[in-house]
């Protein structure tokens, strides 16, 4: 079956790419968008029983810096927020 | 006898060959080999390694050479990474921290002023506290990264090895962090690049200095 995985800039973490995104809207004519944040999709077919969150733990994601979710194509999802990441102070 | 590892896409791997070899002997230890004996000290050097995929380094520590870096480090063997060798070995948790992209998102290759805060590691006894070296950085990804907590155990256990100058941050790196080293100083790394600045001809020879001091650990580790 198919699953998804979501990586995406854990909250706190300055994500250039998304500000650079967020500044070209207005010259783009989009109004009321903001905090744009950007992420990767990593699309896989797994079997069941397979290791996917042990993969995203070791290779997909850098829990240092990202946080990732699990979606499943039964609608089940499994993510895991960042423990740290606070990029103030 | 210095190794330099060398990945698929590594780039740097003869500019560090060139520099470890004005110090000592070295050769180049290409990604799949596993037998490091006869080695005093791993140099891991800069480039793309696996194309950068997913993320900068992220592939690389895979390598079986890799494998074999890690054990060489238990054993206090001296590495030194080399921007993306810095990436790969965070990567690999050899070394605190994460390598996030610039913060202006832009490739910069320049000049960089750099502090050396602690001359306890395998790449800096050859330096003095506080010396200023003059060494490029040349990267996309070169902001380091590590939560409060993690950066206060840091600072706390002198692992902060290199700050770029107050106001002269290329990257947006955190405290201006440009190099850290493991708890025990024999595993070090920082985003410039010491082996192409070993010649007056190009402007400074001050990398030299960590090439000097990584002979230095392998007399001390011998000792």
């Amino acid at each position: 079956m198919k699953a998804r995985v979501l990586i995406r800039p854990k909250e706190g973490i300055l994500d250039p790419q998304g500000k650079a995104v967020e500044r070209a809207l207005p010259a783009l004519g989009f109004e009321g968008i903001s905090q744009v944040r950007v992420g990767r999709l990593v699309e896989l077919e797994v079997e069941n029983g397979a290791d996917l969150d042990g993969l995203c733990q070791k290779l997909l994601a850098n829990t240092l810096i990202e946080d990732y979710e699990i979606q499943m194509p039964d609608g089940s999802s499994a993510s895991r927020p960042g423990t740290s990441g606070s990029e103030a102070g | 006898m210095i190794g330099v590892l060398q990945f698929p896409g590594s780039c740097d791997e003869r500019d560090a060959l060139l520099a470890c070899e004005r110090v000592t002997d070295a050769r180049l230890v290409w990604h799949e080999e596993t037998d490091l004996s006869g080695l005093d000290a791993i140099v891991v050097p800069g480039g793309f390694s696996y194309g950068d995929y997913l993320r900068a380094g992220a592939i690389a520590r895979f390598a079986p050479a890799m494998e074999a870096v890690r054990g060489f480090a238990e054993a206090g063997g001296p590495v030194l990474g080399i921007c993306n060798g810095f990436q790969v070995l965070c990567e690999a948790g050899m070394l605190p921290g994460a390598l996030l992209p610039n913060e202006g998102l832009r490739f910069i290759c320049r000049q960089a002023e750099l502090e050396v805060v602690t001359t306890r590691t395998a790449a800096t006894t050859a330096c003095e506290p506080g010396e200023v070296l003059s060494i490029p950085v040349k990267h996309m990804s070169g902001r380091w990264f590590a939560p409060p907590e993690l950066r206060a155990e840091l600072e706390a256990k002198d692992q902060i090895v290199f700050r770029y100058a107050d106001g002269a941050n290329p990257n947006g790196s955190i405290a201006n962090v440009a190099g850290v080293c493991n708890e025990a100083g024999n595993v070090v790394g920082l985003m410039p690049h010491p082996e192409h600045a070993v010649d007056p001809l190009t402007g400074s020879a001050d990398g030299l200095k960590l090439f000097e001091s990584l002979v230095r650990a392998r007399v001390a580790a011998a000792a």
